[in-house]
């Protein structure tokens, strides 16, 4: 097992008239490899919830384990773990800062202490890995288009080497082209590398297509977890939270009801599609 | 973290405070200061507490809250006292320790100059924490509208006051999100000496800067979409108008002042019993 959250508590500037229950009694069990995507409203709780898992939040009660050891036990590497689970920030772009691509994505490896050659080494194989084109690599990260800093800012993440992605929101801001090309590119790097990842998402139909299972969150707590089938069959939930599942769920729920012979729990428009056919074959 | 700064933020609650006409609250809140530092005798004191407990007692805004806003003070307030307390001369000798002279007066000076500093703050920050960013730069225009004849762009200088309280929490919020990314990112802010760190902030500055110029910039093209062209001719939505309460509020600060006044001036025995 990966990470592990027990009975997650968190509230926000406590005993002001700001206070707020960001996380309530959350527990979570995340296995190494996995494509795991947290949906939920905005202030739902999953920014907060996964600052925690590396750290950069601190439960106010509950405990957290990364591979087995809690990561509140005293004298914990916290250090070594935010290297372990890499965060890509929302908009992560506004985070660059030095001259050239390069040099910016070489920061986090630095900071764990690597050689200038190393550095260099795993920056190009993560900028790689991105799919970020070589020629502007000697440019400054400001000069790009929102799409490349994107993928400059997560390479900076990966140049870590974690073992755990995960990403905040990785496609806000972006056109459909640029959503998809760095959804596509995720998948990709979750079937080459086998890291375990996390993608934050409000919108279902972005990540139904690629993750193995999906978290809900509303209000602070988990409400649904399951592979995307399982969690779609509860649309009329997910509706009254201001969610809604892809609409492929509702066009073959809707097909069904009109008395079609189609299986209504098709999560992708591949799959529906097909579904469709055969019924019609039938 | 970087959150727990609120020196000039609003704190949201229903006090009659609150609903005070901003205009009071920067008057008053300039009687106060002034009254501060025209006495000083025990007395005078005692009665600047009260005044101050009463107004913290109705603004609902907890004591807790007001303390932590005296935090980034706290250097100042430790080396005016120690300046004080070493350097002022007059009155008994307390304490002779080789170059170190402790005078009766010295001590004096210094816990009043103490009680001073933390009132100013105290006593200004209620004001902020109970008034609007917006509220008080409306306050603020009306107060100084007169000055328009002498062509001091008052409107102007409210908005960049306004635009400026507004831009504090943003900003600080910004610095926090972008700490935690580049935290992320394994930098390390709390170790190496002081020039390792002051090189750490750079990843944090950078960025800052650029997002300050980025807001700014949306800001002003967001205020023309909307064909803000200064104060000529604005009109408001929810123009000020004094109300009972706020004659009520004038009265009772007068009160205090005259009476502070009083005792500065008047009494001629001096209260300060050691």
């Amino acid at each position: 097992m990966s990470i592990a959250l027990e009975h997650v508590n968190y509230v926000y500037s406590p005993g002001t008239a700001y206070e707020r229950h960001a996380l309530k009694d959350v527990s979570l069990e995340i296995e190494q490899g996995q494509f795991v995507g947290i949906i939920g409203h905005t202030g739902s709780g999953k920014s907060t919830l996964i600052q925690h898992l590396n750290g950069l939040m601190k439960a106010t009660s509950g405990n957290i384990y990364y591979e087995g050891q809690s990561i509140y036990e005293e004298g914990y590497d916290m250090k070594k773990l935010r290297t372990q689970v890499g965060l890509v920030f929302q908009y992560p772009e506004y985070q660059l800062f030095e001259v050239d691509v390069l040099t910016d994505v070489c920061f986090g490896p630095k900071n764990q202490g690597l050689s200038q050659e190393e550095c260099e080494k795993n920056a190009r194989e993560a900028l790689e890995l991105v799919g970020f084109p070589e020629k502007y690599y000697r440019q400054s990260p400001f000069e790009l288009s929102g799409g490349q800093k994107r993928r400059v800012a997560i390479a900076g993440i990966l140049a870590m080497h974690p073992k755990v992605l995960v990403l905040d929101e990785p496609t806000a801001g972006l056109d459909p082209k640029g959503r998809d090309e760095i959804l596509d590119q995720i998948d990709h790097l979750h079937k080459e590398t086998g890291m375990t990842v996390i993608l934050v998402s409000h919108s279902m139909e972005d990540i139904a297509n690629y993750v193995d299972r999906i978290v809900v969150m509303n209000r602070g707590e988990k409400m649904l977890d399951g592979t995307p089938r399982e969690v779609f069959a509860h649309y009329k939930e997910l509706e009254k939270v201001g969610l809604a599942a892809p609409q492929v769920t509702y066009v073959m729920h809707d097909l069904k009801e009109r008395g079609f012979d189609v299986a209504a729990d098709a999560t992708t428009i591949e799959e529906a599609a097909d579904d469709i056919m055969r019924s019609f074959h039938d | 973290m970087i959150r727990d700064i609120t020196i000039g933020q609003y704190y949201p609650a229903e006090s009659p405070i609150h609903r005070l006409d901003p205009r009071v609250k920067i008057v008053c809140t300039l009687l106060f200061l002034i009254s501060l530092f025209i006495q000083n005798s025990l007395l005078g004191y005692v009665i600047a507490t009260l005044f101050l407990g009463c107004v913290i007692h109705f603004s609902k805004v907890p004591v807790k809250y007001i303390a932590k806003g005296l935090k980034p003070i706290v250097i100042l307030l430790l080396f005016t006292v120690v300046m004080n307390l070493l350097l002022t001369r007059g009155g008994e000798t307390l304490v002779h320790f080789g170059i170190i002279t402790i005078t009766e007066n010295g001590l004096r000076t210094s816990v009043f100059m103490a009680i001073r500093l933390i009132y100013l703050v105290a006593g200004s920050s209620i004001m902020t924490f109970t008034t609007t960013p917006n509220g008080l730069t409306d306050g603020l225009e009306k107060l100084l509208h007169p000055l328009n004849r002498l062509n001091v762009p008052v409107h102007e200088v409210a908005m960049i006051m306004s635009i400026a309280l507004r831009f504090i929490p943003i900003l600080l919020e910004e610095t926090d999100k972008i700490m935690k990314a580049q935290m992320a990112r394994g930098a390390d802010f709390e170790s190496g000496n002081i020039i390792q760190r002051a090189k750490a902030m750079i990843p944090i500055l950078v960025p800052l800067f650029i997002s300050a110029f980025r807001r700014a910039n949306d800001l002003a093209m967001a205020m023309e979409a909307r064909c803000y062209h200064g104060g000529e001719g604005r009109t408001k939505m929810k123009p000020l108008r004094y109300k009972g309460r706020d004659k009520m509020a004038y009265i009772f600060t007068l009160i205090y002042i005259v009476v502070i006044f009083m005792v500065g001036r008047f009494v001629p025995f001096k209260l300060w019993v050691f």
